[in-house]
């Protein structure tokens, strides 16, 4: 129980990091101060609920590793990140679909895991949500905005979704942990979520005058700590500092 | 208007600045004033945006989660206190983008600062100690300046200077008080930044060419060697309450003056890095520039939703 609870808690919070630090690396390059600031602004948000997640992980691992130790110093192959949060900022409209087709998935998580008999999970999950609903509403007001805008941007924003697209099932994969979690009560069953998630990302989509993809091929193994070429980029600047100077305070 | 008109308006505007105060901006304001108040704070606004490349430089590399976090709050500061300070410039008739164009061509100037480069850790220390620091002892007066949008987005860029300032000497603190190597790397961090510090207080005050009308108007109350004096004994006793070393063999205390007295300033190096040469000029315009170009798509289709959505609530509302 221990021990899947720690790799839940991991799963769950190394979304957060990954993309947060995506985001972070966009930090005074934006297309104009104002998205600057929000891309920024979510990078924080996420960060904060990495450090509520790693915090507790450290307290149930109960040895001597810190919130920074789980964060940066394990192997590439040790992060449980979903593949679609990893992905390049090849743009802004990979961006802010990446944004999207993440923030549709991690605030209907998170509504269901306020209900977790987990007690800090779910007082972690009330905090997120109302963080969470802001970033949909951002990347889904930009999906719109792009989707409508001019002929260039539509066929960006279109680009982004039907290239990113192939990482959206991996969401609702359980891992064993995961099944062990919903069993106790824990965790959310993601599988119960997916039908409502393409329908709203559906919705949205049409909204923005883009079209839904159709591809049924998707690519998985993220959570299982099988990634993408990039992964290991973000982990050799995430992990720099811990690496060149071990065993120091900061 | 004749110019007898003009001379009457001008010395009612000086009697106003005289009591204190504040102009707004749809009060009559001679020319000079407008175009002097454009470009410090479009100069400061300026500094802030370009500001956050060299500590953007090191968001991914932060030590920790808690540095991140801070790190990310504080640049994210710095992208609103450009905001406010664009936003408080265009009350005097000029709009965001001339501003960008200006900055990008070169026309307008930003912190000199910010072209030099952030190689450790330790530098995001060094920053939020001595440059925020220095850019405090500019701007407290500041809070007091006669143009109102300005002196009130003041009162907030310094309330929240003064806590990077605090932030960034701990991060010193905690080095200085660490490993042997953290210890250089506070250091070493110290003697790159100490000197381009002084230099950000402004050139000497006999090469100071805005200095005296500025006063006037309350865009300045100190000038620029009395606000260098005032950042040097305050910074000297936080070195050595932390261990560190002012790379400055001649700073003395002077009992007499009850002030350090300093070796002299590399003012070659200052205008060297003013007019264009310095570390990473080039690399800070090309960034701003290069972030501006690739957004433009983004822009247009931001302006174009917005036309097609007041056209659909026009049809709506015929």
């Amino acid at each position: 129980m221990k021990n899947n609870l720690y790799n839940y808690i991991l799963g769950i919070a190394d979304n957060s990091l990954i993309l947060g630090q995506r985001l972070g690396q966009l930090c005074g390059h934006g297309p104009s101060l104002e998205t600057d600031i929000a891309c920024t602004n979510i990078s924080l948000d996420l960060f904060g609920q990495v450090r509520s997640y790693f915090q507790y992980a450290a307290k149930i691992a109960g040895d001597q590793r810190t919130e920074d130790d789980i964060a940066m110093l394990r192997k590439e192959r040790d992060y449980k990140n979903v593949l679609l949060v990893e992905q390049p900022n090849t743009n802004f409209a990979f961006t802010i679909g990446r944004q999207f087709l993440f923030d549709v998935y991690h605030l209907a998580f998170l509504t269901e895991l306020q209900n977790s008999n987990d007690f800090t999970l779910s007082v972690i999950a009330k905090k997120c949500v109302k963080e969470v609903s802001y970033h949909l509403r951002f990347s889904s007001d930009w999906v719109k905005r792009l989707g409508n805008g001019t002929s260039v941007s539509k066929e960006k924003m279109q680009e982004a979704i039907s290239d990113l697209w192939t990482y959206t099932d991996e969401l609702f994969y359980q891992t064993n942990a995961d099944k062990e979690m919903v069993f106790e009560g824990v965790g959310v069953d993601v599988t119960k979520l997916k039908n409502n998630y393409y329908s709203h990302i559906n919705k949205i989509l049409l909204e923005a005058t883009l079209e839904i993809p159709e591809s049924k091929w998707f690519q998985t193994g993220g959570k299982e700590g099988i990634h993408t070429e990039h992964l290991g980029y973000l982990l050799s600047d995430l992990q720099y500092m811990q690496r060149t100077y071990p065993n120091m305070e900061w | 208007m004749s110019e007898e008109q003009i001379k009457n308006l001008e010395a009612q505007f000086n009697a106003r600045i005289e009591r204190d105060e504040k102009i707004e901006p749809k009060d009559w304001m001679p020319e000079k004033y407008r175009k002097t108040h454009i470009r410090q704070m479009s100069q400061h606004a300026h500094s802030e945006i370009v500001g956050m490349l060299p500590e953007g430089n090191w968001i991914t590399r932060a030590p920790s989660l808690r540095r991140k976090v801070a790190l990310l709050a504080k640049v994210q500061d710095e992208a609103g206190h450009g905001l406010y300070l664009y936003s408080a410039t265009e009350t005097l008739g000029i709009s965001r983008e001339e501003m960008y164009e200006q900055l990008h061509t070169g026309k307008a100037k930003y912190s000199s600062i910010f072209n030099y480069p952030t190689l450790t850790w330790a530098d995001m220390g060094a920053i939020g100690w001595l440059v925020d620091g220095a850019a405090i002892i500019n701007q407290v007066p500041l809070c007091n300046t006669s143009y109102g949008p300005y002196a009130r987005a003041m009162i907030r860029v310094c309330k929240e200077e003064s806590f990077h300032q605090r932030q960034g000497f701990e991060i010193m603190m905690k080095l200085a008080k660490g490993t042997p190597e953290q210890k250089d790397l506070a250091q070493d961090a110290l003697n790159r930044w100490w000197w381009p510090s002084l230099m950000m207080l402004g050139p000497k005050d006999e090469e100071s060419i805005h200095t005296e009308q500025s006063m006037k108007w309350k865009l300045k109350r100190k000038s620029n060697d009395d606000l260098r004096q005032q950042f040097i004994d305050q910074t000297v006793p936080q070195a050595d309450l932390i261990g560190l070393t002012i790379p400055d063999p001649e700073l003395k205390w002077n009992k007499e003056r009850g002030s350090y007295d300093f070796g002299p300033i590399n003012w070659d190096e200052f205008w060297q890095v003013v007019k264009g040469y310095g570390p990473c000029n080039k690399e800070r315009i090309k960034a701003r520039v290069g972030a501006w170009k690739e957004g433009e798509w983004v822009r247009d289709a931001a302006m174009a939703y917005a036309e097609k959505q007041a056209n659909k609530n026009f049809n709506k509302a015929v």
